[in-house]
This record gives structure tokens, C-alpha cells and sequence, in this order.
């Protein structure tokens, strides 16, 4: 286990620094010279070019400067935003619980609405398990943005229910009550991926000896599902759950975009559009590094909820 | 195509148990399909208006026999716009599913089929790709190269290749395995001839089910990228950028514009998914 580990460990230093690499090799890949490309759509007067050239060290050789850029990232120091004139630490710091809030919201709703639905299918088949399917089918294929359009569509516009797009509640109830819509549209293809698979986890249980068993000696059908069949389908729900909870890290960005969230994937694409390139940077290695973190912790919990699973082989039995 | 696929035998039970993919749907799904592959070719002969021609005096109008899905704010007309949309939709991901296919065959083969050290670094490239995620990538290269097709495409492309790749490589340490390769081999015919002639031939329909499922996904990133503002870049037609200009119509009332390429999103999706899984299962079935 302790050798799993430090080799998933190093794994994931040589995933990041390959990928600081690329994210800082990216200024020099684009067309035009560094300078100009990180300064692009603002003034470039020779006080601002001669700041961005001592920031990126840009009179070194080129491995010293992605050494000096790494050295300084490693502490938190990720530059300056060229658009909001302020140091993208704190800059990502500020948007970082808007974002927080929203993926925790949403994947709470993938859990608990996937699982349920999956469940729910497997142990009702004909109507409700083909309702379920068809539901799942069109969910998986609804990307985010899609169901944005419609719940904003359907439960800001036309009924009234929750606030449209744009808006922030204060205290936590309300800043919850604004961020259902977004969590929703965030949740919606992810959980009708998990409910999939948890049905079809639960199908494969059920049909197994250990639940005939378990029926015959007279144990009480809910606790059959429960201790039984569920217990055994955890593995590979764990598994799709937790990459798909990686997934939402990426997928933010839309719904963040779609409905005028202040968080951290909103500001991503604001720093593409605008060129700040700083933040860009930023942002991309910290959710890489959060991406991989999730499906490290995935793996490492796959063999304690189902002890016959051995990490080395991976999640799913 | 179609009587390569057909099963052997009917397995009613399977056929219960998974609705989805099989039989009638699958049919509509590939009728779908056609259509929006028409569509898409036969744009300028069938959309009523030019898709860029602004009428600012007939902002958002609701559908009549002139506009039969209304207008965009800016006056377009939405089913003109939706039609040529179709154009930038489909071939945005053949050009992602196409890079990524030839890319996952040509690694998985050389990787699966050589084994050792290319397999060890192949793989390991793979799996440092995957740990990456696709969309970021992508907008990462928007970052760099600026917006427009190009740059999601190359990216998704990449970002894809292991998906074939890691199916492709199974599939060919697998069939490596089997005695009429190995006939081949002593016969002294070369690994590339082997590989082309024989293998490929042996895992196309497998690797064809999985490209049909990756182009929905890859046209559902691809869209988003274009909703963000990354793809095709404004006046032209696309439907992931119409749902962005739609999103503010919404405000006033008018869903028409979000609504309509929302609705061909997910049916282009659907229909895909559908025909990869229907694919899958009847190889599935097939194999037993």
C-alpha cells in the first residue's frame, strides 16, 4: 500500500510539472513575442512592457525563467492580473467560495439525485426503470449550458421561482437559494451519468448468489438492499461518482459563465477573453492540481469501501 | 454495414432489459442523424434567410409563416441560423472524433502490438493526457491561439486520442494473441502489413462504436466552448454561440432563439449515443 501510494504520489508531481511546463511554455508557443502577447489589448507603454519582461525574467534562458516562474508559483505567487491590476493569489482567493459553494451544492445533488434514481430503477423495472433510462438518456446528453437555458427558462422567467442570472443572496441561505438553479444545470448531466451506472451496479448485485442467500434465510428485503446489494455496487458508484465530482471542477466555468456567478471558473474565462494570461495560467494549474487530487483520493477510497478491490488494479472490481 | 451487425441470434432478454439502443430507437437515432448530415450540407439551398442578414427593425419576432422559429435580437432568423449551425456542429467534431481516431489507432496499435518499452512510454503519455481535463485543455489552447475552430478542435483532439488509444491498445495485445495472427507471423509477413491488413479490419467496428459515442461528447464540449465564446467566432451561425446570443432573449420573454440549437444539442447527442451504444451491443452480442 505504502509503495501504491509514494508511486500515485509521484505520479502526480510529474502530472503537475508537466503541466506547469506546458501552461508556462504556452506564453513562448504563441504567436508574436512574449511581451506583447502578455500584454495583449492593453497599452503597451515601456514601463508596463519592462514589468512584465522583469516578472517572467524574460532576459534569462528560457529554463530559467519557467525555474524562476515554478519557484514562485510554489509559493503562492502567481504574478499580477494584467485586468484587474491585482496579484492573482488573492485575486483567486476572492472568487474561490462563490466557486466552492457552487461545486459542493452540485455534487451533493449528483450524489444524493444519482444514487436515488439509480437505485430506484434497479429495484423497479418496467415503467420506472424504462422512465428512468429514457430521463437518464436525454440528461447525459444535456450539457450544462443547455439546462441552463432551460431551468432559467422555466424557473426564473416564466414561473418565478428563483432569481435569474446575475443576482447574489447574502447569508448562506440565501446565496444557496440564488445557486440552486446554476448547482442544478452544474448537476444534471453528471447525476444522470451516475444514475446509470448505479443501476446498472445494482442490477449486476442483485442477480448474485450472496442476495438469493441473504432472501432465504428471511432477512428483511430493505435490509437486503441496504447491507447486501447496495454495499456491493458501492465500488464502482464510488469510482464514476468521484470522477464525475473531478468533472465538475471544469464544467463550473460554463455554469458560472451561463449564469453570472463570481467565482473562480468565471474568472477563467473572463482572463481568456481578456488575455490576462497570468490568471489563466493560475487557474489552470490549480484545478488540474484539484483534478487530480479528487481522482487520487477516488482510488485510495475504493479498497476501503470494498476491501476485495486493491488499489494497484484500480477502483472498480 | 447492416448485415455485418445484425445479431446472429435474438436474445430477447437482452432486448428487454436494455430499451435504449436497440431496435426501433436505434433506427430513428441513425434517421436523425441523416437528417442533420443533410442539413448540414444542403444549408444554403434550404434555409429560407441569409443566416447573417441583420433586420433590426424585426428583433425577436415570434415564429410566423415568414419566420417559422422567429428571430434572434439582432432581426436573424433562427431557423436559417439553426440550419447553417448544423454545418459548424457536425463538422467541428468529425474533424476531433477523425484527428483522435487516426491518433488512438496509431498509438494503441504501436503500443499494444510492439509491447516493452514504447508500450511503457506510450501509455504512460496516455495516461498523463487523461489526467487532464479535455475542456481546459482546450480553452488553454483558446488562450494561447486565440478563438475559433482550429484551437478547440486540435485540443478535444488530443484530449480524445487516449480514449482510443487505451481501447485500441486492449483490443490489439488482445487479437495479437490469436493463432491466425500468429500464422501470420510465421510466415514472415512484416508487422505493419499484419497490422493493416488484418488487425485494423478485426477492431474497426469496435473502435467505430466508440468514435460515434466521443463525437456526441466531443459536439457537447465543443459547444460549450463555443457558448464561452472560444469557437466560431460571431456573426457566423453556430448553436452553441446562439444559445449565448438566446440567453439574453430569454430575459424578454423570447425562448425561441436559446431553445431551438438547446433542442438540436441534445438530440445530435442522443442520436449519437444511441447509435455508438447500438453499435457496441451488437458486438457485444456477436462475441458470445
Amino acid at each position: 500500500m505504502a509503495r501504491y501510494l509514494l508511486g500515485r504520489l509521484l505520479g502526480l508531481a510529474a502530472v503537475l510539472l508537466v503541466t506547469s511546463f506546458l501552461v508556462f511554455s504556452a506564453v513562448h508557443l504563441a504567436p508574436g513575442d512574449p511581451v506583447s502577447f502578455l500584454l495583449k489589448g492593453h497599452p503597451a507603454t515601456p514601463e508596463a512592457r519592462a514589468a512584465i519582461a522583469a516578472q517572467y525574467h524574460l532576459d534569462r534562458p528560457f529554463l530559467v525563467q519557467y525555474l524562476t516562474w515554478l519557484g514562485n508559483v510554489l509559493h503562492g505567487d502567481f504574478g499580477r492580473s494584467v485586468q484587474f491590476r491585482q496579484d492573482v493569489g488573492p485575486l483567486i482567493g476572492s472568487r474561490l467560495p462563490g466557486t466552492a459553494l457552487l461545486i459542493g451544492y452540485a455534487a451533493v445533488l449528483v450524489c444524493v439525485g444519482g444514487v436515488l434514481t439509480g437505485v430506484l430503477a434497479a429495484l423497479r423495472p418496467g415503467l420506472v426503470d424504462r422512465a428512468v433510462l429514457i430521463g437518464t438518456g436525454v440528461a447525459t446528453a444535456t450539457p450544462p449550458f443547455v439546462s441552463a437555458i432551460a431551468l432559467v427558462s422555466l424557473f426564473a422567467v416564466q414561473l418565478g421561482w428563483f432569481p435569474g442570472p446575475g443576482s447574489t443572496g447574502t447569508g448562506l441561505g440565501g446565496r444557496l437559494y440564488h445557486l440552486t438553479l446554476p448547482a442544478v444545470a452544474l448537476a444534471v448531466t453528471l447525476a444522470g451519468l451516475l444514475a446509470r451506472v448505479t443501476r446498472s451496479a445494482m442490477l449486476e448485485q442483485l442477480a448474485r448468489e450472496h442476495v438469493e442467500v441473504a432472501r432465504s434465510r428471511g432477512v428483511p428485503e430493505r435490509t437486503v438492499i441496504r447491507r447486501h446489494v447496495l454495499r456491493g455496487a458501492l465500488g464502482p458508484i464510488v469510482t464514476v461518482g468521484g470522477t464525475t465530482l473531478a468533472g465538475l471542477l471544469v464544467s463550473t466555468s460554463i455554469v458560472e459563465s451561463a449564469f453570472n456567478v463570481t467565482g473562480v471558473g468565471q474568472l477563467l474565462v473572463q482572463s481568456v477573453t481578456a488575455k490576462d494570461f497570468p490568471v489563466v495560467q493560475a487557474v489552470t494549474l490549480l484545478t488540474v492540481l484539484g483534478f487530480v487530487l479528487v481522482n487520487l483520493a477516488v482510488d485510495l477510497l475504493g479498497p476501503l469501501i470494498d476491501p476485495r478491490v486493491s488499489p494497484a488494479t484500480g477502483g472498480a472490481a | 454495414m447492416s448485415a455485418v451487425l445484425t445479431p446472429a441470434v435474438r436474445r430477447p432478454l437482452l432486448r428487454r432489459l436494455r430499451p435504449l439502443g436497440n431496435g426501433p430507437l436505434f433506427t430513428v437515432a441513425v434517421l436523425v442523424l441523416g437528417v442533420l448530415v443533410l442539413v448540414a450540407a444542403l444549408a444554403p439551398l434550404i434555409a429560407p434567410y441569409d443566416p447573417e442578414a441583420l433586420d433590426l427593425r424585426s428583433s425577436l419576432v415570434g415564429s410566423s409563416a415568414d419566420h417559422l422559429l422567429g428571430t434572434d435580437q439582432s432581426g436573424r432568423d433562427v431557423l436559417s441560423r439553426l440550419l447553417y449551425g448544423a454545418r459548424t456542429g457536425l463538422l467541428g467534431p468529425l474533424l476531433v472524433v477523425g484527428l483522435s481516431t487516426a491518433g488512438g489507432l496509431l498509438l494503441g496499435t504501436v503500443a499494444g502490438w510492439r509491447g516493452g518499452w514504447a508500450d511503457a512510454v506510450l501509455s504512460r503519455l496516455m495516461d498523463l493526457v487523461f489526467s487532464v481535463p479535455g475542456l481546459l485543455v482546450a480553452i488553454m489552447f483558446v488562450a494561447v491561439a486565440g478563438p475559433g475552430l482550429t484551437a478547440p478542435v486540435i485540443a478535444m483532439a488530443v484530449a480524445y486520442t487516449p480514449y482510443v488509444g487505451r481501447l485500441v491498445h486492449g483490443l490489439a495485445r488482445q487479437e495479437k494473441a490469436r493463432p491466425y495472427l500468429e500464422s501470420y507471423r510465421v510466415q514472415g509477413w512484416s508487422g505493419w502489413t499484419i497490422c493493416v491488413r488484418h488487425l485494423l479490419p478485426n477492431i474497426a467496428p469496435t473502435v467505430l462504436a466508440q468514435s460515434a459515442i466521443n463525437f456526441g461528447y466531443a459536439l457537447m464540449d465543443l459547444a460549450a466552448l463555443s457558448f464561452l465564446g472560444f469557437g466560431v467566432q460571431p456573426p457566423a451561425a453556430d448553436w452553441g454561440a446562439m444559445i449565448n446570443d438566446g440567453e439574453s432573449a430569454l430575459q424578454q420573454g423570447a425562448t425561441m432563439p436559446a431553445l431551438a440549437p438547446s433542442v438540436c444539442i441534445v438530440l445530435a447527442v442522443v442520436a449519437f449515443g444511441i447509435v455508438g451504444e447500438g453499435i457496441a451491443d451488437r458486438l457485444a452480442r456477436r462475441e458470445r
